[in-house]
């Protein structure tokens, strides 16, 4: 008895090690390495000297601007995401014939077994002058740039994050009741009123785990913005790739850093809250 | 979180668009590509870091089997890498960077796997203080001749009569204009900076390089490329804030935009000024006539280099001026060397983006140490790219 319970407890000890062992390695070491560097000072050639200060963190504001864009970026990416993908997880869940149901998902996921830099290049060619502009060029409209313009970021982002907002979707679509959608049209509600009130209602702990999802990984975006976005906007991402890469402040980049960390935590939690209010009371995991 | 397969990425982005640029002009191979782009040989890299594959030893005259070199953009002839192979059995991985800065944090950072990189002139001094590289051993670089190395360009792979680095070419920083897009001839770095308010609004590019950008725009009141005065600094941010809303992209990748006709004009370095004039006629290189930068960039060997025989070998091969001379003729930057310069065809000494008249030349700075490292240059970048 009592060796058994030592058995299946060695057992677990072994079963958890190695994913225990990565994350320390891979996630806790770092954080504590990011930690102590955010108290240190940037050493005259740059890079990091050993100090105790919080200065670093009181010079926040210098990024206020970079704080604030990706702020407003992620909730507006990841709220175009939404109404884009809604409608087609909508379709996959509910009206996409059986039979067609898994191909179109499997659609929906391909473009993920390509890296995102790839595809980002692809539209910056395709938004480029050689791309769409040439063809516009062609039936008449001469020097129209779409490239380096807030809409192909939109539309980056969109087209980049659009996979991780359908599936949650869908998924919390497809184990809808359908029942409960008959017995709505029976007691007289109207289509949109059904879909309001059903649908909708019962499909939000989905969306609020894509939103989050798609939230989330947007605060720390550099990439899009860098390159359909001509670096003219800056966000928190490139404030770190800069302080790192560029100007070498590694205490100030590594407050920066500890700081998008307990915001993406605080985003994370606050989402987790109002999705447990929306959905009336039920809890729902987001990660 | 998902974002590792970016950090690992082999190659900055910009430089990946460089290359791919390359590849859809013919000019490299796709095998090339690969090489050059760091993709092929990500895996084997990863192996040796972790130890799979067997370090080569530092036995006297063992070269091993691969050494990698950190580098610029369109800046090898990829055949050189080819015959090197060839010729010793040591494969080269050729690692491409974006700037300056993002070398010196690799090596800061250390373990960068280099045993050949190519600094610019002003970060020598600071490699040399940071202990990051060693005097050249002068013994193992027998095709290397002090000699024939014009001085102006030379001077500071030197420190305090030691040799910590050899020249390989030197070139200047002006801006690339698209002729039949801006057709009113330009000639200074205050044309440049108004014309992209007005005709240029939307189609101009800077760096996103403190260097050149706030020293160019510095050049637009006539001070210093490299001041570190407050009051300059201040009058260079207040015109690089008002610019701003007007750029087509802060971005040191300027060819494809240039090459697509999205951008008209564009701060430039002389290689590609030379590369997008000889493909696209209308573009056309200018040097402001209030200077700005001159530039070297050098050869020098990190002191924690893993396969330094091969480092030396590599660097002396690519000094034989045979060599050399093809290395030239690929990326289009002017040598340093006298004998190199004997052995290129009339049409590229007379070529004026490389070899630009004496009066173009005389105004210009070398960047200085200073400004590279300068925290107050780099918040004010900063504050410009959030601007």
């Amino acid at each position: 008895m009592h060796g058994s319970r030592l058995r299946r407890n060695l057992l677990t000890a072994l079963l958890l090690g190695p994913a225990t062992a990565w994350l320390v390695v891979f996630l806790v070491l770092p954080f504590i390495a990011i930690a102590v560097f955010s108290v240190g000072e940037r050493a005259p050639e740059g890079g990091y000297q050993a100090a105790f200060t919080f200065a670093q963190y009181a010079n926040l504001p210098a990024r206020a601007t970079a704080f604030w864009n990706t702020m407003v970026l992620a909730p507006v990416g990841a709220l175009a995401c939404l109404l884009v993908a809604y409608p087609v997880a909508y379709y996959l869940a509910l009206r996409a014939p059986q039979r067609w149901r898994l191909i179109l998902l499997a659609l929906v996921v391909i473009p993920f077994w390509t890296s995102l830099l790839m595809r980002t290049y692809a539209w910056m060619y395709v938004l480029g002058g050689r791309g769409i502009p040439a063809l516009l060029a062609y039936i008449g409209f001469e020097d129209v740039r779409l490239i380096n313009t807030p809409g192909a970021v939109l539309l980056g982002i969109v087209y980049g994050y659009l996979p991780l907002m359908i599936l949650p979707i869908y998924v919390s679509l497809e184990r809808l009741d359908r029942r409960l959608l008959e017995a709505s049209a029976d007691l007289g509600a109207t289509p949109l009123s059904t879909f309001l009130g059903v649908t909708l209602k019962l499909s939000l702990p989905g969306v609020m785990t894509g939103f989050s999802l798609v939230m989330i990984l947007l605060l720390g975006e550099y990439l899009i913005p860098t390159l359909l976005g001509g670096g003219k906007v800056f966000f928190i991402g490139n404030a770190l790739v800069d302080l790192f890469l560029q100007s070498r402040n590694w205490p100030f980049g590594s407050a920066i850093a500890i700081t998008l960390v307990l915001v993406s935590v605080v985003v994370l939690i606050a989402a987790n809250r109002i999705s447990t209010r929306v959905s009336g009371a039920r809890r729902v995991d987001l990660i | 979180m998902s974002k590792s397969y970016r950090d690992g990425l082999p190659i900055s982005p910009e430089n990946f668009v460089d290359q791919l640029m390359r590849l859809k002009r013919g000019s490299i191979g796709r095998r090339d590509f690969l090489g050059l782009t760091g993709l092929g040989i990500a895996t084997a890299v990863m192996a040796r870091e972790i130890g799979i594959m067997p370090t080569p030893a530092f036995a006297a005259e063992s070269l091993g089997d691969r050494m990698s070199i950190a580098t610029w953009p369109n800046y090898h002839d990829p055949a050189t890498f080819e015959n090197f192979k060839k010729d010793t059995g040591v494969a080269v991985e050729v690692n491409v960077f974006g700037s300056n800065e993002e070398m010196l944090a690799k090596l800061q950072a250390g373990a960068s796997g280099w045993s050949l990189f190519v600094p610019t002139n002003y970060t020598i001094s600071t490699y040399k203080k940071l202990g990051i590289i060693e005097p050249l051993e002068m013994a193992k670089l027998p095709n290397f001749d002090g000699s024939q190395e014009d001085p102006r360009f030379t001077s500071e792979g030197t420190i305090e009569g030691v040799t910590y680095a050899v020249p390989k070419n030197w070139g200047t920083t002006g801006f690339a204009v698209n002729t039949k897009k801006l057709t009113k001839p330009m000639t200074s770095w205050k044309e440049f900076w108004d014309t992209a308010m007005a005709e240029g609004d939307s189609r101009t590019m800077v760096h996103d390089y403190q260097l050149t950008t706030i020293g160019n725009a510095l050049k637009y009141y006539g001070y210093s490329f490299n001041s570190l005065k407050q009051d300059e600094l201040a009058k260079a941010e207040e015109l690089l804030l008002k610019v701003k809303p007007h750029l087509f992209a802060v971005s040191s990748d300027y060819q494809p935009g240039m090459r697509a006709g999205d951008a008209w004009m564009t701060m430039c370095w002389t290689n590609d000024g030379a590369q997008l004039h000889r493909d696209i006629p209308e573009i056309a290189y200018v040097l402001g006539k209030e200077g700005g930068e001159i530039w070297t960039d050098f050869y020098a060997i990190p002191k924690d280099a893993p396969n330094k025989p091969a480092g030396y070998a590599l660097l002396n091969y690519l000094m034989n001026p045979q060599v050399a001379v093809k290395e030239h003729l690929a990326n289009g930057a002017p040598s340093t060397d006298a004998r190199v310069n004997k052995l290129l065809p009339k049409e590229v000494l007379d070529n004026p983006i490389l070899y630009p008249a004496a009066d173009l030349l005389t105004p210009l700075e070398f960047g200085a140490a200073a400004t590279l490292t300068d925290p107050g240059r780099a918040e004010l970048m900063a504050r410009f790219k959030s601007a």
